[in-house]
């Protein structure tokens, strides 16, 4: 399997990133703070006011490190793309399916979603007892699940995400442990601007792990933009939104939950704005950063390939078994769901 | 100009190898280094930076490019050695590893010569590939039998790689030594496993509402 290596997240304002020799240096304030290795990343994040030299940008076209920006506050702004790599036939491939048949690869992933999200409610009630409230979502969770297996238009598969969205959402709030205190308060899934603190970490994990599925379809050589459920709109990476259905909950909703239950993420750890929207403080955003970090190194059994495979490459694997679906290798596409 | 699409030599040897590498390789422009074609490569650097020289009436030309288009094939020849006197060309290819069974190098040599007759309007009799773990040069004769092997292995790759398609994989001993072993990941379409995978997940769903 392709080498997990380490993506570097810059989030020191005023950082100056560069090559010299075969290692990258980070200066700040004109000070040497860091030189590694260059061969041992895979990806380079910037947030915010960080330089990076043109040499530094073109060891990364050329070697397929995934360079990205994003604004101080975790919104994506770009990424450095090198050479377009990977097959033509495949993107071609892409692009009939998601106009002809999108609804298998669709159902399947939403499949996996539903499926996720229900086990982090399963989960919730093995470690905290029973709950009336979430034990109905799961109900009404499972209920969907199976009107699901026989939807075949897209229209229909949308509608049931979008109710099944609903029950777990319903009561997300609940799993968050009253010993939290105040804060921490969920209502609704509310986004650009985040309105609340859990809607804010929501936010900021999603877009991160988001890009990192982009930049592991660019890997295989799939269109990142052409999706299957999302609608094509210019300016979105349908297909890596599509992917990233997989992984919400499993991924990105549990750690956000354990970030707030064991309170390595406080209430003062944001700033509110005139408007409402919710921000993470940048000391805030290092915990969090650093949190999926040590989360991406952890190995999981792959419950297809039945292969342990470390998280952070999962995207990559997805990625691949897409191509692989979609170059006729595999009948089905296989979507994540861990068991 | 014409449209047609030249076939690199190296896919000649790729699909004698296995048909599933040669359309990972060459149209799905799948690449993955292990340490067997990292080794490759350096040799090959070694080989092909080398400057034209002329010792003892031959000249030795390193990293020559090629293009046959009635064969439909192009490449680069590791070292060609031209006589002076007479012309006669005499191509040389660079392997990492040692003489081996079937006809893989051998085919690729011919091509090579192939590519130079029809190139240059001569005849190419003769060949060697040289081993880097034996360090040996072997002679080669380009026979009749082996351009009619050659001839047949180009219509092949190239009906594959026109075909688009690629070939399902077939986990074999050989299998352990290709760098593309986690991308074409052999086991896995084997046996396709998709449609049961995908069943189960609603039938987890079933298992758990009956269990309640």
């Amino acid at each position: 399997m392709k080498k997990l290596q380490n993506s570097l997240y810059i989030t020191r304002q005023g950082a100056y990133l560069h090559k010299e020799r075969e290692t990258l240096v980070i200066e700040v304030e004109k000070e040497k703070a860091m030189q590694v290795p260059i061969h041992a990343i895979q990806a380079i994040y910037c947030f915010g006011n960080v330089m990076v030299s043109p040499f530094l940008m073109g060891f990364c076209g050329e070697n397929g490190v995934h360079l990205a920006f994003f604004t101080e506050y975790g919104r994506f702004l770009g990424r450095l793309q090198g050479k377009q790599t990977g097959n033509v036939l495949l993107r071609q491939t892409q692009y009939k399916t998601a106009e002809l048949k999108p609804e298998s690869i669709s159902r399947n992933i939403i499949a996996a979603k539903i499926t996720n999200s229900r086990s982090v409610l399963y989960r919730h009630l093995r470690n905290h007892g029973e709950n009336a409230d979430v034990n109905q979502a799961i109900v009404q969770m499972s209920s969907s699940l199976r009107r699901l297996q026989k939807r075949d238009n897209l229209d229909s598969i949308r509608g049931i995400e979008g109710e099944a969205a609903a029950f777990y959402f319903g009561v997300f709030d609940q799993l968050i442990l009253p010993s939290v205190g105040k804060g921490f308060e969920f209502n609704t899934r509310s986004r650009r601007p985040p309105l609340d603190r859990v809607n804010a970490l929501l936010s900021f994990l999603y877009s991160v792990v988001g890009n990192d599925i982009t930049a592991a379809l660019q890997g295989v050589g799939l269109d990142p933009q052409m999706g299957f459920l999302h609608q094509t709109r210019p300016g979105r990476d349908s297909l890596a939104q599509d992917v990233l259905e997989e992984f919400r909950a499993w991924l990105v909703d549990r750690l956000v939950l354990s970030l707030i239950n064991r309170k390595q993420i406080k209430a003062n750890d944001f700033e509110i704005e005139v408007s409402g929207a919710v921000k993470l403080k940048d000391d805030a955003r290092k915990t969090v950063l650093v949190a999926l970090q040590n989360r991406k190194q952890e190995t999981v059994k792959h419950p297809f390939l039945n292969e342990d495979v470390p998280i952070g490459l999962l995207p990559h694997v997805q990625a691949l078994l897409l191509a692989r679906h979609l170059r006729g290798d595999l009948a089905e596409y296989p979507p994540f769901v861990p068991r | 100009m014409s449209d047609t699409r030249l076939i690199p030599l190296s896919a000649l040897q790729h699909y004698a190898f296995c048909r599933r590498q040669c359309a990972l390789i060459h149209n799905e422009q799948a690449w993955s280094e292990n340490w067997l074609t990292a080794q490759g490569q350096q040799l090959h650097q070694r080989v092909d930076h080398g400057l034209p020289e002329s010792r003892k009436g031959i000249r030795y030309e390193r990293g020559v490019e090629v293009s046959a288009p009635t064969l439909g094939l192009t490449g680069k020849l590791d070292l060609v050695e031209v006589e002076i006197a007479t012309g006669v060309c005499f191509p040389v290819e660079y392997k990492r590893g040692k003489p081996k069974q079937d006809h893989i190098d051998l085919i690729q040599l011919c091509a090579q010569a192939l590519c130079l007759e029809e190139m240059l309007n001569i005849n190419v009799s003769h060949g060697a590939i040289w081993y880097w773990q034996t360090r040996h040069r072997h002679q080669v004769e380009i026979t009749p039998e082996l351009r009619q092997e050659t001839l047949s292995i180009i219509d092949a790759t190239r009906s594959l790689l026109n075909s688009g398609q690629t070939p399902k994989a077939k986990y074999e001993k050989k299998c352990q030594a290709c760098s593309l072993y986690d991308l074409c990941n052999p086991k896995l379409t084997f046996r396709d496993t998709s449609r049961a995978y995908v069943k189960t997940i609603y039938q987890e769903n079933a298992d758990e509402e009956t269990a309640k």
